[in-house]
């Protein structure tokens, strides 16, 4: 920025403006004078980026909300997954496997393989549960107690929830072979599958939201570049002018990156107030459909940390479309 | 302070502007140049303010080799010049302040030095006290004015202008001269490409005449310049 000629002619104006009364004319400016009167131009190009915004507000308006529709679309979706992996947070992904045993099992037999298999290094953690428990937890969470009370005994056979140590599901699989292998087993059931869907569809969901986000925040790129350019294109005269008067190429980006900036910026803003106009709408049906499924499970808005992040994601969008918009642009247009 | 050595211009369209044109001006000179149109004066005054680069030959400025110049230094360079337009180019959108202000702010000057220098600057031009009005109320001696005023503030050591009096009245075509006049007297370097013969003629000051890329008159002409 500050790279200077050390040219001759400076030299030479010096001493032809020596015997002028006016000594001050080949006054250099300081460098403290230079980076604040730097820092001044880009205070000022931030304050006239936000003038020139509100100065036609019906462009500069659709230009922020396309972008703004643009980003809240995939920060939408981006939020429901995160809701949505918290709200299964409590399912964790540990496989489980039910052992049912024969209903004629010996209460002691049970008990020695129990001991036996809590030995094993494959098991993580045995649970016992009786034909009385299970019974009883059916009833409560079924709501079909009144059902089984009719009945002169219990259907329910004991139950082995056995936690393996690993997750690997070859042995799992050869863990669940043991076990079903055993003379009190009357069958076994693997309870992985789900979970393992469950996880491939929020893999699924998270990679598709990343597509999305990707190709819209492509979207924005052109938006930006293309209002850039017509910003661009409408002050040619003052670029000429302001180049052959010994602006640097900076000088001249500097207002065009900063309206970049702003249109991001306010995109981002407007895109943040969709998302929590969508959430609020939202949340009170999710929060009765979580009711319903007995959990007190709330929709989280976004937050102060996902505010500030669309709009600062939204501004270095809008910037980078400015960069690539100037760096095509500017440069073509030469005093001739 | 100016100097031209052997320069040759061709533009890409294969057409020959200047050939072999050599001449020096002298600091604190003050040189009219002239020709018809298309006899390259705008080419020698493009080649000067950096716009283009010759395709032979040196073009040195205070010592400065302009061919060596890089890209990025021309705003350097040009901010030792001041360059004064026939269409004065003044920007529409601001007030005559600001104009005049350009320069200044573009090479970081700070707020009240720049108050200081765009006042002293319009008030040599006798527009101090239009300042707040917007140029496109002036008349086209005060837009010239103006202009004027915007290529002096930075206190350049070279002065350039292209036709300056081009759309101007004799009257204020005089008041122009007058105003270049007093920049000279202060030690500054004025070249000015003007086909207003009679009003060079006026001047008694050197006259450069370009034809057809050639430089075929440098000198004082006694009563009319030599075409």
């Amino acid at each position: 920025m500050n790279q200077r000629i050390n040219s001759p002619l400076r030299a030479s104006q010096a001493q032809a403006e020596r015997p002028r009364s006016t000594g001050a004319v080949t006054a250099r400016t300081s460098g403290g004078d230079r980076l604040r009167s730097w820092l001044g131009h880009h205070r000022e190009m931030w304050h006239e980026s936000w003038v020139r915004f509100f100065a036609s507000p019906m462009s500069s308006g659709m230009t922020a909300l396309v972008i703004a529709i643009a980003l809240a679309l995939p920060a939408a979706l981006q939020l429901g997954l995160t809701n949505f992996q918290r709200a299964v947070a409590g399912w964790d992904g540990q496989p489980q496997i039910s052992v049912f045993l024969h209903k004629g099992a010996k209460q002691e037999a049970v008990s020695a393989w129990t001991d036996k298999l809590r030995a094993d290094p494959l098991v993580a953690e045995v649970t016992y549960i009786s034909p009385e428990q299970a019974l009883a937890e059916f009833q409560q969470a079924s709501g079909l107690g009144d059902a089984l009370v009719g009945m002169d005994s219990n259907p329910l056979p004991a139950v082995l929830l056995v936690r393996p140590s690993g997750s690997d599901s070859a042995a799992l699989e050869a863990l669940a072979e043991r076990l079903r292998e055993s003379a009190l087993t009357d069958s076994v059931v693997l309870d992985m599958a789900w979970v393992q869907r469950l996880a491939q569809l929020t893999e699924l969901g998270r990679r598709m939201s990343l597509g999305l986000a990707f190709l819209l925040a492509l979207g924005v790129l052109l938006v930006v570049v293309n209002s850039i350019r017509l910003h661009i294109e409408n002050r040619r005269e003052e670029i000429l002018v302001v180049k052959l008067v010994g602006g640097t190429d900076a000088f001249v980006r500097r207002p065009f990156l900063y309206t970049g900036l702003v249109y991001g910026l306010v995109g981002g803003l407007i895109a943040w107030l969709l998302v929590s106009v969508g959430v609020w709408l939202l949340a009170g049906p999710v929060s009765g459909l979580a009711g319903s499924y007995g959990s007190g499970f709330e929709l989280d808005g976004p937050g102060v940390t996902y505010l500030l992040g669309l709009a600062g994601g939204a501004a270095l969008l809008g910037l980078t479309g400015a960069w690539l918009a100037v760096a095509r642009h500017i440069s073509a247009i030469q005093p001739r | 302070m100016i100097q031209f050595d052997n320069v040759n211009k061709r533009y890409e369209s294969g057409q020959d502007a200047l050939g072999r044109v050599s001449l020096e001006i002298e600091r604190a000179e003050m040189v009219f140049l002239t020709g018809h149109s298309g006899a390259g004066k705008s080419t020698l005054l493009k080649l000067l303010t950096a716009i283009e680069r010759p395709t032979r030959g040196n073009v040195i400025v205070g010592g400065q080799n302009l061919n060596r110049l890089r890209n990025s230094q021309i705003p350097y360079y040009r901010r030792n010049l001041g360059i004064v337009f026939q269409n004065h180019q003044l920007l529409f959108d601001r007030s005559v302040f600001d104009n005049v202000a350009l320069p200044l702010s573009v090479s970081g000057c700070s707020k009240r030095e720049v108050g200081r220098r765009v006042r002293a600057a319009l008030d040599k031009v006798g527009l101090l006290h239009k300042e707040n009005q917007n140029p496109i109320v002036l008349s086209g001696g005060e837009q010239q004015r103006v202009g004027i005023a915007r290529a002096v503030v930075n206190k350049p050591a070279v002065l350039v202008a292209d036709e300056p009096t081009g759309n101007l009245d004799p009257k204020l075509s005089e008041e122009i001269m007058r105003l270049f006049r007093d920049f000279n007297a202060v030690g500054t370097t004025v070249l000015i490409a003007s086909h207003d013969l009679e009003l060079i003629a006026r001047m008694r000051q050197r006259v450069l005449t370009l034809q057809q890329g050639q430089l075929i008159y440098d000198g004082y002409p006694s009563r009319e310049p030599a075409y």
